[in-house]
């Protein structure tokens, strides 16, 4: 009991404890624990430079402005493009990391492009399919019933199919009550 | 070649892409034979992560054989079968100088406070993934490992993220030996803390979820004792309870940004993304850990706010210790403890899915369907 000053005795010994557990103590000496101090400047890396050769840069790269210079190596998957991309490149030039602003502006930038490059998709020979894309055909062969069962989290799932569908709701009533107006 | 693309929340789709090709001298491009889902990749998936980019390829989890490399590349060869951490990192910035390659500084222009992480938004750096059939590796001097003859593929997968943040977690706990530790979380990354404890010394191992497969998994793969929180009313009484009042010495978070068991917290986070996170575990750790304890954090959390409970740690004098797993460093002495027999981080493999089955795989991981743990991704049928 904490109201003492003698800690609770365990249910196991040392000895039984490793007569049990595969392993049980091999790391017990911190020396031994590979981050073990976390700071350490003795370890090989397979470095061999000073400061890395710079890739180069095929479009102006947006930046966190927390970095006072391009870092030299830089991932170019997806580079900025659209509504989307202009919003992301004013969160990047204009807000640093410390603030939500920037953060914010990021996660509206991800809504708009996720719902114009949807639209877009419809003018593609492959258009966006809801039934596929979110793997929803796999329910019935994976339990889904028996795999729900007693779960608390069941229960924030219903809110899934409005998180996706959602939008796509608002975004249909919008057109209509605008063509409503239209018409009137 | 064909690819996991996100197509928005909760959608993703193969697609056929452009093979990655070298962009900088240090760079390889690597064909994946093998790669994995992490938990961490349902933050994505569900919209969760900020500047996640239609066409992101995710998947940070991948080991694979050397397809070319550039022209400064000295530590590998094309054919050789590599392990690739999930970190892309420099080898000489500040930081990776101090060993925190999770925290490097050269490789992520779309942030400061996190370091490069392959397929997983622009925030780490806009690199895609290893979810596809091809993917370029970054400083391949630097990460990737050649594969020892001896060590299967899918333990050599699970060395590139999950076994290694797990023993990194317990690392980071401070345990000494007789440490009581709880492990909120029986997923991947909690079951390798959870066993992890038991290297280090600890006295006794609990284990905390609400899922009653992975805590048999828990029981089994990591010899724990477990405790279903949907069973309680309150489950930071029970570990005051289980501990004769004391709360235990060390706390490790193994859950993130999407946990349950608070219906404000979970629905403001995880659905509605305005938290970085839903800090119920991380609350509960707080509250669980006994006075003057530490915590470890490996739970993963979006960039933004969180509603943490600091008052109760700075009153408890806790120490909150956490970070990105610096994954290369732990893998010499994982290596060891496999060979040694200690370890079969394959255990926990659940599932191995064709990629391009790849959609059902999320939705799976993501509803936690047909006892799922772990998903391997199959690139191309052997």
């Amino acid at each position: 009991m904490p109201y003492r000053a003698e800690k609770p005795p365990l249910a196991e010994t040392p000895e039984q404890l490793r007569a049990r557990i595969p392993g049980w103590g091999a790391d017990l000496d911190p020396a031994d624990r590979p981050s073990y101090p976390r700071e350490r400047t003795d370890l090989p890396t397979g470095a061999h430079w000073d400061f890395p050769e710079r890739q180069p840069e095929p479009y102006p790269r947006e930046r966190s402005i927390e970095h006072t210079q391009l870092p030299p190596v830089f991932g170019t998957a997806q580079p900025l493009q659209g509504a989307a991309g202009a919003i992301r490149r004013y969160a990047y030039d204009r807000f640093s990391e410390g603030r939500a602003a920037h953060w914010l502006l990021l996660i509206a930038a991800d809504r708009v492009e996720s719902t114009t490059e949807h639209l877009k998709s419809f003018a593609t020979t492959r258009p966006d399919n809801p039934i596929t894309e979110t793997g929803i055909l796999s329910e019935p062969r994976r339990h889904p019933i028996a795999s729900r069962r007693g779960r608390v989290d069941v229960r924030h799932q219903v809110l899934d199919p409005l998180i996706v569908a959602g939008p796509w709701i608002a975004g249909g009533l919008a057109a209509v009550a605008v063509l409503r107006r239209v018409l009137r | 070649m064909r690819a996991m693309v996100y197509r928005g929340p909760y959608k993703v789709r193969v697609e056929e892409k452009d093979v990655p090709r070298i962009e900088h001298p240090n760079d390889a491009i690597v064909k994946v034979v093998r790669a994995a889902i992490c938990g961490s990749d349902l933050h994505l998936y569900h919209g969760m992560m900020p500047d996640t980019r239609i066409g992101h390829t995710f998947g940070h989890e991948f080991i694979g054989v050397v397809e070319q490399v550039g022209s400064s590349v000295q530590n590998l060869q094309v054919g050789d079968r590599v392990m690739v951490p999930f970190n892309i990192y420099c080898g000489t910035c500040f930081f990776c100088a101090r060993g925190l390659y999770s925290n490097c500084h050269n490789v992520n222009p779309n942030a400061t406070a996190v370091g490069g992480i392959y397929g997983y938004s622009h925030t780490t750096g806009g690199y895609d993934g290893g979810q596809a059939q091809y993917v370029r590796v970054p400083f391949a001097d630097v990460g990737p490992q050649k594969i020892p003859d001896w060590l299967d593929d899918e333990d050599a997968l699970l060395m590139t993220d999950a076994l290694s943040t797990g023993y990194f977690g317990a690392q980071l706990a401070d345990i000494r030996e007789g440490d009581t530790v709880a492990v909120l979380g029986a997923g991947p990354v909690g079951l390798f803390a959870a066993r992890s404890a038991w290297l280090m010394g600890a006295g006794r191992v609990v284990v905390i979820d609400q899922l009653d497969y992975r805590l048999e998994k828990a029981k089994e793969f990591a010899y724990a004792e477990t405790r279903n929180y949907a069973e309680y009313d309150d489950i930071v009484v029970e570990m005051k309870y289980a501990t004769d009042g004391l709360g235990f010495d060390r706390v490790i978070e193994a859950v993130g940004a999407e946990a349950d068991g608070n219906l404000i917290q979970h629905v403001t986070a995880a659905k509605l993304k305005l938290q970085g996170g839903s800090p119920v575990a991380l609350n509960w750790a707080i509250d669980g850990v006994r006075k003057g304890g530490t915590v470890s954090v490996m739970g993963a959390y979006g960039p933004i706010f969180s509603a943490v409970k600091f008052g109760d740690a700075m009153n408890k004098g806790l120490t909150l210790r956490m970070n990105q797993a610096p994954v290369a460093r732990q893998w010499p002495r994982l290596l060891e403890h496999i060979r040694n027999g200690y370890l079969k981080p394959s255990d926990i493999v659940t599932h191995r899915i064709p990629l391009e089955h790849i959609a059902e795989g999320y939705h799976m991981m993501s509803s936690k369907l047909d006892g799922m743990i772990k998903p391997v991704i199959i690139p191309d049928e052997d």
